[in-house]
């Protein structure tokens, strides 16, 4: 068993001690783009993966690939073991109650979609509400327009105000005892803005309303914690958090999760198969059916120890940092006009530029080596809000410096040449 | 148009110039025929799911299947906006069938597709003059979507086969 990939993942050395050589686990962050080194500032679309992520999941191909839970040989063990071993250091990352708190899903998407099917569309009746915000990702609206079609529920939306907060006043008023489930955001995505949770959620648990919350952008950014933060459903992505794509986790009270019943049917989730009838299997299998991402989840736990030993208060500060430097930067350029500008806000920051398509920027800071996302990042109605096609949005992680934000800052300055 | 030092010296700042030329800068900043046609006959809407750029283009043709005029509104990139306001230098006055060839001369030229190219003596053809000034975005994949959203418009409001398309 001396190539295992271990339940805990050791086998790969963690993480950098100190966060300012961070950077250099990341190997994508050392090549060159039109010549130039590379820049990456587009970590809220998708990060880059630290080597420690990659060899697992390669080593994880090489020698212990096999199906989970099934076999009774040595790979089929090893690989149980190590997909087990992801979802016990998700389980500590984020301070679940119990590991079977922890369903690997597709993603943040899937995980919304299976709490909108699963728990969402048996419960919920004509007159009922889904409260969301206006500030939502397309995967935090959609799955909920499904069920209110199946269902006749209504979906109702909090509002925003023009820094791209959400106020709590405004959030706990529309909380009526027609509402069933609250869910929303803990970090915006196109506006960086971070929302009062712990607030939010005691208001609505004052009402008894559940609430679900998208993780996805929180995650790489601090800590999280779900037995403090005391939300019913916690929805998050690996790729964001330095893992894989194809992957991600729906955290849920175990008394919420016992109740519901499965999304999908297959393999894995059940106990028993009858004609006549059929067992499910236990939490969290009963809502992974089929043989699921083990690849995936392996990398992910991967990536869960690399962030636990580097620690996200360490990210936390490091980040805070460079999102002051990068927004200096960004209002000491004449025609920069700054869409989210929350007091909270997490290392996400979506500008635009004098009268430049967020489009036509994308591209020339490209040329530059400077990734940055351009468009509706997903948030279509957000950009209704401010009245605009699109932005340009520069996010941020752990592995950016100050030589990041003054290569965007240069460039949009070459930029602001091309349109003279 | 002046390009900073900041960009590079290499090819890729050629690339780039390419891309943005002053005939395209120019269109972008100013486009022609922009706003609403009245009477239009022939109307479609163009739609860039990548960036949500929307444009609709309004073709006024005649008896004689010839384009007598033609305009666009929306919003969208440099590229997307001067795209179509070449466009419509181009086809007014042109018979319709005329204005699909360079329709497919377009699509064929900007996504170099060699797949298509049984069809090369349709586009031999045609001299494509002003709008060539385009062919910088076969550099940039990403951005063919952007210079053939009018033209694709331009071949649904003809077709009248849809009401909405996508570069999609």
């Amino acid at each position: 068993m001396t190539t295992a990939v271990r339940g805990n993942l050791n086998a790969v050395p963690p993480a950098a001690e100190r966060i300012d050589s961070a950077r250099a686990d990341f190997p994508a962050l050392a090549q060159e783009i039109n010549g130039n080194p590379i820049a990456y500032l587009d970590s809220a679309a998708s990060s880059q993966q630290p080597a420690s992520v990659i060899d697992t999941v390669a080593e994880y191909q090489r020698h212990d690939h096999a199906n989970v839970h099934r076999g009774v040989h040595t790979l089929s063990h090893r690989a149980t073991e190590a997909y087990e071993g992801a979802r016990d250091s998700l389980a500590r990352f984020i301070n679940a109650g119990s590991r079977s708190e922890i369903v690997f899903t597709s993603g943040t998407t899937g995980a919304i979609n299976l709490v909108a099917q699963s728990w969402g569309r048996p419960r919920l009746r004509q007159g009922d509400r889904i409260l969301i915000t206006h500030l939502e990702h397309h995967s935090n609206i959609v799955p909920w327009q499904i069920v209110c079609e199946q269902t006749g529920a209504e979906l109702v939306v909090c509002p925003i105000n023009l820094r791209g907060e959400v106020e709590l006043e405004t959030l706990l008023d529309l909380m009526d005892s027609r509402v069933r489930i609250v869910a929303l955001a803990h970090v915006s995505n196109a506006l960086g803005t971070i929302l009062p949770l712990e607030r939010i959620i005691a208001g609505a648990h004052a009402r008894n309303i559940p609430v679900l919350v998208d993780g996805a952008q929180a995650v790489p950014h601090m800590q999280v914690d779900m037995q403090r933060l005391d939300c019913d459903f916690f929805a998050f992505s690996g790729h964001k958090m330095f893992g894989p794509t194809g992957i991600g986790v729906l955290y849920g009270k175990e008394s919420h999760l016992d109740a519901m019943p499965p999304w999908q049917g297959g393999g894995d989730m059940i106990l028993e198969v009858r004609f006549d009838g059929t067992t499910y299997n236990e939490l969290p299998y009963k809502f992974e059916a089929g043989t699921p991402n083990i690849s995936g989840a392996i990398g992910l736990g991967a990536a869960t120890e690399y962030l636990l030993a580097l620690g996200m208060d360490r990210v936390q500060r490091h980040e805070a940092e460079l999102l002051t430097y990068l927004v200096q930067k960004l209002v000491a350029i004449e025609g920069i006009r700054l869409i989210g500008t929350a007091e909270h806000k997490a290392s996400v920051q979506s500008f635009m530029l004098d009268e430049i398509h967020p489009h036509d920027l994308g591209t020339i800071l490209d040329h530059q080596g400077v990734a940055i996302r351009t468009g509706h990042h997903c948030a279509m109605p957000v950009m209704d809000f401010f009245e605009i096609a699109g932005t340009a949005r520069a996010s941020l992680a752990l592995y950016n410096n100050r030589q990041d934000i003054d290569r965007l800052a240069d460039a949009l300055i070459s930029a602001k040449e091309v349109f003279a | 148009m002046s390009i900073g030092t900041g960009i590079g010296t290499s090819r890729e700042t050629d690339e780039l110039r390419d891309l943005y030329r002053e005939l395209i800068l120019d269109h972008a900043k100013k486009p022609r025929h922009f706003g609403k046609l009245e009477d239009a006959t022939h109307i479609a809407e163009g739609i860039n799911p990548l960036c949500g750029d929307k444009l609709r283009m309004y073709l006024l043709v005649d008896a004689n299947d010839k384009i007598s005029d033609a305009r666009f509104e929306g919003s969208g990139c440099a590229i997307s906006v001067a795209s179509a306001s070449l466009l419509t230098e181009t086809v007014i006055g042109m018979a319709t069938e005329r204005a699909l060839q360079f329709f497919a001369a377009m699509v064929r030229r900007l996504a170099g597709r060699p797949d298509l190219q049984s069809d090369a003596d349709v586009i031999d053809d045609i001299d494509l003059g002003k709008l060539r000034a385009l062919e910088g975005v076969k550099e940039f994949p990403s951005r063919v979507k952007c210079a053939t959203l009018a033209w694709h418009a331009l071949n649904s409001a003809l077709r009248q086969d849809a009401r909405q398309v996508s570069t999609e």
